[in-house]
């Protein structure tokens, strides 16, 4: 397959996904839309004033970050690993396998599917943002950056699970019980500061830590961890499971036996 | 000039241990229509999911149009077009969709995309139901958006793996005829398929599987020149006691006015009317007992199964 008609099948499946996560924009957009507000609601403006500044800025400017990069992180994973799963399970993954598309180009697809969703959330929550506080870009590049890497790494990661899930459970049980945690527990909400030094240390150990404090840090200028380390680890996880991604399309039994 | 399709010593061992392929050799030829028939569990599927890249091979090699499909899998697929046993869209899409979406997956460019889409869904009857979404059609239209699915980036070979199972007599007559359209366009067909009587309507080349092996592959004419005796139904015109005693013949007598008659290859069917005639038996109306090739399906397998029990 020449590289035009390559680019064709990329542009085909992206708007696929993209069409896809549009159509039932009730169940995709709408929901961290809702989520956000009350967030902000609850913890910035009521409980927000009583807990005072955090990092230097006002606790409501502090979790606006977080707030974002949680919903960029869920929603490039819930869309990449439902949208999957459910052409596996109706067994129109088969359209993709049969035809001359190399993996790397279905990998790329779905990737981008994700992506699209997860910036299209995030924009729409920082617009939520800025109706309960405001938000000065502090390095617009580092923003762009991390929401895409930070997507990205995780609209991967989603396709995983869905390679591997055999049932509709399967693929709430990573959500439920591994993102959500380390999201809550990533510095959404905090920073590790105010942590003894022993949970901070283990904090260190919590990849999303990284991806909340360098978006913050393009943000409001503010953050818990080494920017360009975090970058690395990231880019790293990122190369990783595209690679494993790769292979799984190859090998995995769940679609070629 | 290469074949359509060749296969050679295909094996093909599940991860559970069964074997489902014992060293498939064949070959299909440029514009053949070519039907694979076996029964349930013999390695048809499993010879179709290896061509197409969904199921993989333990051993052997597969060349679509002279095209490898493990060194060059990118040239033998776009040969390709592949009709399944199941509907297998996805159910929220709309049928111009997902012809598009498929002409996309092989590098078709929009707008050809786009015409053929359309020429197709207007050919197949499927042109007023082009947008809505796919799980609100029939049976019969889902049947036949697979098939429009499969030809919407014009395949060289196309490949249908039990296309009329559950289709009614109407659809699967409209089908057989548009088939054989695609076939005289120049469009290769392999088929597999449970009525015996469409691979013999169809069909040119046969190849029979059974227990992972190839036990025939020849062409329909033949295979059915292999045939020993023949079995017809006789309605008569007037009411019989008794069934006649004609010389060569076997005859039986299913009620007063109808007999069934076992006509062997060699002894012509006129002689039989001058028989009936003779006896004072008038015919109003003839037909086949059973499909002449499910006759034979039955017995070659049967025999495949004797030889290897034997061994």
């Amino acid at each position: 397959m020449d590289a035009r008609r390559q680019w064709i099948a990329l542009c085909t499946l992206v708007r696929r996904e993209v069409r896809r996560f549009m159509r039932i924009w009730t169940q995709t957009l709408l929901p961290p839309v809702i989520t956000t507000t009350l967030y902000y609601l609850i913890f910035g403006a009521l409980i927000g004033p009583r807990i005072g500044p955090m990092g230097g800025v006002p606790y409501i400017q502090y979790i606006a970050p977080g707030l974002i990069m949680m919903s960029v992180i869920t929603n490039a994973y819930s869309n990449v690993v439902s949208s999957f799963y459910g052409a596996k399970f109706q067994r129109n993954i088969d359209e993709m396998l049969v035809s001359p598309m190399p993996n790397a180009i279905i990998v790329l697809g779905f990737v981008i599917g994700g992506i699209a969703r997860a910036l299209c959330v995030g924009a729409a929550v920082t617009v939520v943002s800025l109706l309960f506080t405001d938000l000065t870009i502090h390095h617009l590049a580092v923003v762009v950056s991390t929401a895409v890497l930070t997507a990205a790494l995780f609209s991967l990661a989603g396709l995983v699970n869905a390679i591997f899930a055999n049932s509709f459970d399967d693929i709430n049980i990573v959500p439920t019980f591994v993102l959500t945690p380390l999201i809550y527990l990533g510095g959404v909400f905090y920073s590790i500061e105010v942590l003894p030094a022993f949970w901070r240390s283990v904090s260190l150990f919590n990849p999303m830590l990284y991806m909340v404090n360098v978006f913050r840090y393009g943000v409001l200028g503010v953050s818990d961890v080494q920017v360009v380390g975090a970058y690395a680890v990231m880019a790293g996880i990122t190369a990783v499971l595209f690679l494993l991604n790769l292979y799984l399309l190859e090998r995995s039994s769940s679609l070629r036996s | 000039m290469p074949q359509a399709l060749a296969i050679h010593d295909l094996h093909k061992v599940y991860p559970n241990g069964k074997v489902a392929l014992r060293g498939i050799s064949l070959e299909v030829a440029e514009g053949d229509f070519y039907a694979l028939l076996g029964p349930n569990g013999a390695g048809k599927s499993t010879t179709i999911g290896i061509v197409t890249s969904l199921v993989r091979k333990t051993a052997g090699r597969v060349e679509v149009f002279g095209h490898d499909i493990d060194r060059q899998f990118s040239q033998a697929k776009a040969c390709i077009g592949l009709v399944p046993q199941e509907f297998n869209f996805n159910i929220f899409e709309k049928p111009i969709d997902i012809l598009l979406n498929q002409a996309g997956y092989y590098g078709v460019e929009r707008r050809r995309a786009c015409a053929r889409a359309e020429a197709l869904l207007e050919h197949l009857g499927l042109w007023d139901a082009r947008n809505q979404p796919a799980r609100f059609l029939s049976g019969g239209m889902k049947r036949r958006l697979i098939i429009a699915r499969a030809l919407v980036h014009d395949p060289r070979l196309l490949i249908l793996d039990e296309p009329t199972a559950g289709v009614d007599i109407e659809l699967r007559r409209t089908l057989w005829r548009f088939l054989r359209e695609i076939n005289a366009a120049g469009t290769t067909i392999i088929l597999t398929t449970h009525y015996l009587e469409e691979a013999e309507t169809l069909c040119r080349n046969i190849g029979i599987i059974d227990h992972g092996r190839l036990i025939e592959n020849t062409s329909m004419r033949r295979l059915l020149a292999k045939l020993h005796v023949e079995t017809f139904v006789l309605d008569l015109a007037a009411p019989v006691a008794a069934p006649p005693v004609l010389p060569g013949y076997t005859v039986r007598r299913i009620d007063e006015t109808c007999l069934e008659v076992d006509v062997p290859k060699d002894k012509p069917l006129n002689r039989l009317f001058a028989e009936l005639d003779a006896a004072g038996i008038q015919v109003v109306s003839l037909r086949n007992k059973v499909n002449r090739l499910e006759e034979l399906f039955v017995r070659l397998v049967g025999e495949g199964r004797a030889a290897l029990a034997e061994a």
